[in-house]
């Protein structure tokens, strides 16, 4: 193909368009590099942090004991140490703790979470479900150190319950009923209406269309939000601070009674005045984070199932 | 699942369940019916007989009402936030608008298959097939899911494409697949009437021939309406044709109504001579 002749005017136009785009292209890298450097330091932040407390963590679990690197099994067979201990005790206390107070209040929590979600999605119109879904995230938004002072005046100033367990499970309870509402709402949200039309057009009564058809399709985001609750509420500390009065020493599995925590405990360990104890904490912050990340991993395998697309 | 003793067939000696009879349609007959959304008239005082085993079509330009009134066919248009409708839709006899008549029970007689196949995404073809039956409670002894399954899906023209993967996920058809196996979850519940909201519009035309045919054996145990925007599909399939427009107020009227054969030849009204020569819509 022949070439069309270029003007002497349309060539300076065109270097001036090549000036241009090598600019163009400087710029591009320029932005790039920023917005890298920024992700950088987001990243790292979290990596630092992860770093940290596994290292320190790690030298608790496996101690180098006269030159040689063994397993502290007690770490987690034990319950705590009291200031000055000559053993500084493990985590099993806490693991209990934390892992009983967290089934009581997703076991309160979870239905009303999910009741809440299905009748926001699929009932509430206008004027109430608004009202309905800022209270909600009102909810979600709290300081956790309220919902730590609301159960104690509420349960403990007045003597219904004591410090225990069962105060702390429910300043858990306050905690995740509203994750679970709101993403699990965004959730059934995600379902088209033409699903449960074709539930209705063939005769089936409301509810068993939400049950039956609505909520089996999203199951695996359903699953993901109570299990994102669950992880977010197995990190508190402030409802349980003012509730449990758990100790270091024992390990209690009534609920009735005070109870510690993986958090209570870090915090104690933390800001002991013994270096040993002070060790103890980052035991415990790693066996912490670990459990979060199960629940991570679990909300992975989850989604990653059972994903509905359309 | 016929729901009302009066109008049971008697059952023909040899024939073992209710799925094999050959039943006639009913007549759906619908007087003074007014469709709002919140305040406003979506459709304004139709009057209508539809007749029993014959395909009528309802035709008209985009947002003339067809949709919204054949949803108010099986009370579907009141699931609509805000939406109702007024007036007189009788089945057989009974009004479904009666103040005690129960939305569930019609939808069961009247069923209804949408414009977009809806297959339920996480149940096999089998179970999308017997959702109807299997998902309303109640007894569910005297069923033969597997008989079930075959005739709706034989009766819908699929069997014979799924019979090896009745397993598989409904999702896994392709679409005029998915909408036969619609119409097959929609008479599995035995219903008389079979509403369509523009059944082929998200087809290929080979699968809205297969659509079509398939219409023509359904009519012999079905009353079907059906809306479609297409005038070739209303006049290849449907025995009536309505045709409905929107006034200025945007409130759909029904304009006219007769034969297909009628209303394509020699239609009465000028509107409906505009619309079907071309001139608008």
């Amino acid at each position: 193909m022949a070439q069309p002749t270029i003007s002497l005017d349309h060539r300076t136009l065109l270097s001036a368009e090549l000036a241009r785009y090598a600019t163009r292209r400087v710029t591009n890298s320029i932005v790039r590099i920023i917005l890298l450097i920024l992700t950088a330091i987001a990243v790292l932040t979290l990596l630092v942090i992860v770093g940290y407390v596994v290292l320190n963590g790690l030298s608790t679990l496996f101690p180098v004991v006269d030159g040689h690197l063994t397993f502290n099994v007690g770490f987690f067979t034990k319950p705590g140490s009291a200031p000055g201990d000559e053993d500084p005790g493990g985590v099993f206390n806490g693991i209990v703790g934390t892992l009983e107070m967290l089934a009581i209040g997703a076991f309160i929590a979870v239905p009303i979470g999910l009741g809440t979600a299905i009748y926001l999605s699929e009932y509430a119109v206008g004027r109430l479900g608004r009202i309905v879904r800022f209270i909600i995230d009102l909810l979600a938004g709290l300081p956790s150190v309220l919902v730590g002072l609301f159960i104690w005046m509420v349960f403990i100033h007045t003597r219904i319950l004591d410090f225990s367990g069962l105060a702390g499970a429910l300043g858990l309870m306050i905690i995740i009923i509203p994750i679970v509402a709101s993403s699990v709402e965004a959730i059934l949200r995600l379902v088209p209406d033409s699903l449960r039309e074709a539930g209705l057009a063939l005769g089936l009564a409301k509810w068993r269309v939400i049950l039956r058809i609505v909520l089996p399709t999203v199951s695996g985001g359903v699953a993901t939000g109570i299990l994102l609750s669950l992880a977010r509420a197995a990190g508190e500390t402030a409802p349980l601070l003012l509730t449990t009065a758990g100790s270091t020493l024992f390990t209690n599995t009534d609920p009735l009674k005070p109870m510690t925590s993986l958090t209570l405990q870090i915090y104690n360990y933390a800001t002991s005045a013994y270096p040993a104890q002070n060790q103890q904490a980052w035991g415990n912050a790693l066996v912490l984070i670990s459990v979060i990340a199960m629940f991570s991993a679990a909300v992975r395998y989850v989604t990653g199932r059972n994903r509905y697309d359309q | 699942m016929t729901n009302s003793p009066m109008i049971a067939p008697p059952v023909p000696a040899g024939v073992s369940t209710k799925h094999n009879i050959t039943r006639k349609g009913i007549a759906l007959t619908v007087r003074n019916l007014n469709a709002y959304y919140g305040t406003s008239l979506a459709v304004g005082d139709v009057t209508l007989d539809f007749s029993p085993n014959t395909i009528t079509a309802l035709i008209g330009p985009s947002g003339c009402g067809k949709s919204t009134l054949i949803r108010c066919f099986n009370r579907m248009h009141e699931v609509l936030r805000g939406a109702h409708a007024e007036g007189e839709v009788i089945l057989d006899g009974d009004n479904i608008y009666a103040p005690d008549a129960d939305p569930v029970r019609i939808r069961r007689r009247i069923g209804m298959v949408f414009q977009k196949p809806n297959p339920f995404p996480t149940m096999s073809i089998y179970n999308n097939v017997i959702a109807g039956l299997k998902l309303n409670g109640g007894s569910h002894s005297g069923i033969n899911y597997d008989e079930v399954v075959e005739n709706s899906l034989r009766q819908a023209a699929l069997w014979d494409e799924v019979k090896n993967k009745l397993k598989d996920s409904g999702a896994s058809l392709s679409g005029g697949q998915q909408q036969r196996l619609c119409i097959a979850r929609a008479i599995a519940v035995d219903p008389e009437v079979l509403l369509l909201d523009e059944p082929c519009s998200a087809l290929d035309p080979i699968a809205t021939l297969k659509i079509e045919e398939l219409l023509q054996q359904l009519v012999e145990k079905y009353t079907i309406i059906m809306v479609t925007h297409n005038m070739q599909q209303a006049a290849r399939c449907s025995e009536k044709t309505a045709f409905m427009l929107a006034d200025d107020k945007r409130v759909g009227h029904l304009v006219e109504y007769t034969a297909t054969s009628e209303i394509f030849t020699r239609p009465k009204d000028k509107r409906t001579e505009d619309y079907i020569s071309g001139r608008f819509g």
